[in-house]
């Protein structure tokens, strides 16, 4: 049995995860901590949110986000592949920053139109 | 004349000018003081938003995105880049930007200025008054509008969310971030965030500690660290030194009041608000108030919610204008530190009374009890787990605080399982 | 080559600056860090005294009646915020009584006038949110407040419009004598002149020794302060001071020109370079305040600062040319109440200077000072402005509400600011309650853009101060 705070939402439900039994959720509110619990333990996910460089827009960074979750130890390794990216205003809220980030098969999207 | 002058476009500011909108208020005017609307929501690129509101987990700038977009299709008035200096009893605003200054008038006022954060002065920190001491804000600011770190060795002050937040930001931008000390044997911010944004980059969490000494010269070198006993003294031979470059304060939310105080509007001194009548009116009949402006909440999502009934309210007074016959207090008892609305009025014009407040120690298997003036209890709600960082709402049916004389009181009472 | 180099650009350097650019001398300072008002200047509790606390007789006692005299005309002059807010010595036994007596006598002595003793109801009337446990008090109509550094920037401003030379990040390394000629050299420079005036604080002492014999020892004293929010400022309208001890005149509780409340200081000898903070002190300040006007509410604080005292071995400022050294003006000593002093100790080199050179005052000496202070301007005046200038239609420091337009109006001043607090002390940007923690950002912004800086060449305040490490995603991982 492992405990778990679950990070699917601001309630933070206690989670009880049960390796030996299919890894078996409780203390869950939803189906969120469900599949996070089980997760978490299997290959823990996270969504990155960073920014980028931009040119040309109202700041010189633009907020962006991995348009899903990728493994947790690929964050840094993420974050930091993105210190040469360099967009140009304008930028529209969805666009697609970097494809396939670190061959995730996830895309870091902009958060933001600037 | 404006039906409804908004003063602040962040969450709450946003969220209200939607729904003054919607309700079918003709004239709205939102005034924003930065250049662009949002607030706070720019600078907090993480996720986390939405989730109540708009049932998805969505980056502050996406969240305020949302409201903009309803806005930019809608026909309520922006002023950006504009500041409000004072408003008073009449409902004038008097606002100052780059075409001039001006006073302009509405026929009702919601305030949704936000807060701001306590600084090292609050705490009174000792030691160097070198570069290096931030609050985490502002970090957050460079950080994430500017493209700078402030720091490259980094020990948080305090267990804020924005602190927490700032912690895991920085990390992932290269920097060290050391430890996060707490001088409550409680977290002040979410359970989830210390573990995606402390846990998950093994940054030690002190609780029942705090900085005793900031030391270095023109920059800060390092910090000293002591464990507190329960009255928040330092107990000797428990010392830990931080090398570190960067304090980040995360050490609570003020409030930012100036222009209802000078309007007159009364203050809750517990809350550091306006204190608000169960529709989010001041103590300034046609004013309104929402957000942080009037107690600090743990989510944008409640913000916005909050706004939302705020400008209905608005709504309500300037369409019916409303009378009261009487009114009852709200009374926060041992273990709650405040309620808001502070003073409820009727007859009530809604089916429910939403109440919110704060605690002041954690509670596990708790019950939330509402009791009238002779100590019957007309409601309860039963908690698994309650904590001084998170904001506590029940809703209470208008029909039961109809029949209370003079005042209702919020009390917190531990349940033994067996 | 100069007639005069002032070492040091605090007060006393800016006061006696001031002073002799009336006349044809070519006048150089030379100053050690970025800016004016650096050290002791910046961290006090901004006081005029009346100058009744002096002892008789002293140079303390005559400077302090003197400046004081001179201080609102001057402020007027050269737009300094000042305000003659009287002053209050509180009793609270019967030794304490007895003592007001003492100071009333001595402050006849010193020439001091309007000075009356109250009782304990006429203080209470005065000030209600004294505490009731006082008996009485010492009332000094004539004392007043200032902003201390806005004085020394003002007088070093008027200074340099009048062809001062200032040298900033000059710190002297040695200085020697040939033919009469002094030769100043700094970690930067080198510089000649006839005379040289010692205005350098708590360092008057080793600025004198790297030319002249030991004659006096200075040591550096801290104080520390609170600073509280303008919410508190209603506490009191008048300097309230505990009676003096031998440690000094004591904690006091003052308002601030500002609006706000300055608290403070305690006394405690330290090393020269040390403006740390320290628990006891601040407790001690605590306390000692809360005894004056219990209702001090220390959650208001929204910033401490530690300040130095330049104590000196003869207990009294020293103002005279060095025994050992013909045409070196020592300056030396000048702690509390040196601020007050200020104006009259610069005349006094005037005077000096004027019984060894035949000097002649300027024709086109200007004389005045003025600078926007935009949110005490009329409506239409400020309509008018933000026509001229839309930056003055910004706010960007909205605890003090400083516009846009204020801040870039400093750069154009004859001493631009270097670094974020220099800002401040210009324009009050960032003096407020948050603190900078939401226009520290848009200052240092404007900063990098109008002194064209690096983003990690940005300053706090002093060298050292780089707010700014490296760019996101630039750390080690």
């Amino acid at each position: 049995m492992t405990e778990l705070i679950c990070i699917g939402c601001p309630r933070g439900c206690h989670l009880m995860v049960d390796e030996e039994n299919d890894y078996k959720v409780s203390g869950n509110h939803c189906k969120i901590g469900e599949d996070y619990g089980k997760n978490e333990l299997i290959n823990p996910t996270r969504v990155l949110t960073t920014t980028v460089k931009i040119k040309g827009g109202l700041h010189s960074q633009l907020p962006c986000k991995s348009d899903g979750a990728i493994p947790k130890s690929k964050l840094l390794e993420a974050c930091r592949s993105l210190k040469e990216v360099c967009v140009s205003s304008p930028v529209k809220k969805g666009d697609i920053i970097v494809k396939n980030i670190l061959d995730t098969g996830i895309d870091i999207i902009s958060c933001k139109d600037m | 004349m404006f039906d409804l002058i908004i003063i602040g476009a962040g969450p709450a500011g946003l969220s209200a000018a939607v729904s003054a909108c919607e309700a079918g208020m003709e004239k709205v005017l939102l005034i924003e003081r930065d250049k662009e609307l949002g607030g706070i929501l720019n600078q907090c690129i993480h996720n986390g938003f939405g989730l109540h509101l708009f049932k998805e987990e969505l980056t502050g700038p996406e969240f305020a995105g949302r409201f903009i977009e309803q806005l930019k299709n809608s026909r309520v008035e922006v002023m950006s880049d504009t500041m409000v200096l004072d408003i008073n009893e009449n409902h004038d605003v008097h606002v100052i930007n780059g075409n001039g200054y001006q006073c302009l008038h509405a026929k009702s006022v919601l305030l949704a200025m936000g807060c701001r954060e306590r600084t090292r002065g609050a705490i009174a920190t000792p030691g160097s008054r070198g570069a290096g001491v931030y609050t985490a804000g502002a970090a957050q600011r460079y950080l994430n509008m500017d493209g700078y770190c402030v720091g490259k060795r980094v020990v948080i002050l305090g267990s804020g969310d924005i602190g927490l937040i700032m912690a895991r930001r920085m990390t992932l931008e290269g920097a060290k971030v050391l430890a996060c000390v707490e001088i409550n044997s409680y977290s002040a911010g979410l359970q989830r965030n210390i573990k995606q944004c402390l846990e998950d980059f093994d940054i030690p969490l002190y609780l029942s500690h705090t900085i005793t000494s900031i030391e270095g010269n023109d920059r800060i070198e390092r910090v000293r660290v002591s464990a507190v006993d329960s009255k928040f003294n330092p107990i000797e031979g428990t010392e830990m030194v931080f090398e570190c470059d960067t304090v980040l304060l995360s050490v609570g939310l003020i409030p930012e009041n100036e222009i209802s105080k000078k309007a007159g509007i009364v203050i809750d001194p517990k809350t550091r608000g306006p204190l608000v009548y169960e529709n989010m009116e001041t103590s300034i009949p046609g004013i309104f108030c929402a957000g942080n402006v009037v107690q600090v909440h743990d989510l944008a999502d409640n913000v916005a919610l909050e706004a939302k009934k705020a400008a209905l309210a608005a709504y309500d007074y300037v369409t019916n204008s409303p009378t009261y016959v009487r009114e009852i207090e709200v009374k926060n008892i041992p273990n709650v530190t405040y309620t808001v609305p502070q003073h409820i009025r009727l007859p009530l014009r809604n089916k429910l009374v939403e109440i919110s407040f704060r605690v002041n120690r954690t509670f596990s298997k708790c019950r939330i009890e509402v009791i009238d003036d002779k100590d019957n209890v007309i409601a309860k709600f039963s908690r698994d787990y309650i904590t001084p960082g998170e904001l506590q709402k029940i809703n209470i049916l208008s029909d039961v605080i109809s029949k209370v004389e003079e005042r209702i009181s919020v009390r917190v009472v531990e349940v033994n399982d067996d | 080559m100069y007639d005069v180099i002032i070492i040091g650009a605090g007060v006393i350097g800016a006061a006696t600056a001031y002073c002799l650019s009336r006349y044809n001398l070519k006048v150089a300072i030379l100053e050690a860090q970025n800016d004016v008002a650096c050290g002791t200047t910046k961290a006090n509790a901004a006081l005029i005294h009346a100058g009744y606390d002096a002892k008789p007789g002293s140079l303390m006692a005559k400077y302090n009646r003197e400046g004081s005299l001179m201080m609102e005309e001057l402020c007027k002059k050269l737009d300094v915020p000042y305000k003659r807010n009287g002053s209050l010595v509180l009793a609270f036994d019967d030794e304490n009584l007895e003592t007001l007596k003492v100071l009333l006598d001595r402050g006849h002595q010193n020439g001091i006038e309007g000075l009356k003793i109250l009782n304990k109801e006429e203080t209470k009337k005065m000030e209600p949110y004294v505490s009731d446990e006082c008996l009485g008090s010492l009332y000094a109509p004539t004392a007043a407040i200032v902003s201390p550094w806005e004085l020394c920037l003002a007088l070093a401003e008027t200074a340099v419009r009048n062809g001062v030379e200032l040298f900033l990040n000059n710190r002297v390394e040695s200085i020697s004598k040939e033919n009469d000629i002094f030769t100043v050299i700094t970690d930067k420079d080198t510089y000649h002149s006839k005379y040289i005036v010692n205005a350098a604080g708590v360092n008057t002492d080793t600025i004198h020794e790297m030319i002249g014999e030991k004659e006096f020892t200075i040591s550096a004293n801290k104080g520390q302060y609170y600073l509280f929010d303008k919410a508190q400022g209603y506490l009191t309208t008048k300097t309230l001071f505990p009676c003096p001890s031998t440690k000094g005149k004591g904690c006091a509780v003052t308002p601030t020109v500002g609006g706000n409340l300055v608290i403070g200081p305690d006394s405690s000898p330290c090393t020269k370079d040390d403006l740390d903070t320290t628990a006891e002190g601040l407790m001690f300040v605590k306390k000692a305040s809360s005894r004056m006007v219990p209702k001090l509410d220390f959650r208001e604080n929204i910033r401490n600062f530690a300040g130095l005292r330049a104590k000196c071995d003869r207990d009294d400022f020293i103002v005279e040319e060095s025994k050992s050294v013909r045409n070196f003006f020592n300056l030396a000593g000048i702690a509390s109440p040196g601020l007050s002093s200020s104006i009259a100790i610069g005349n006094a080199v005037l005077e000096w200077l004027k019984s060894k050179e035949k000097l002649i005052e300027k024709e086109n000496f200007i004389d005045s000072r003025k600078r926007i202070k935009f949110m005490s301007l009329s409506d239409e005046e400020k309509n008018e402005l933000i026509k001229k200038n839309p930056a003055y239609g910004r706010i960007i420091c909205r605890c003090e509400l400083i516009t846009e337009g204020e801040i870039l109006e400093t750069f154009n001043t004859p001493i631009p600011p270097v670094s974020i607090d220099g800002v401040k002390r210009r324009v009050k940007a960032g003096m407020g309650r948050c603190q900078g923690g939401f226009c520290g950002e848009k200052v240092a912004m404007i900063l990098k853009d109008k002194l064209g800086l690096e983003y990690d060449e940005i300053l706090q305040d002093k060298k050292g101060s780089n707010i700014l490490f490296n760019e996101a995603k630039g750390g080690q991982y």
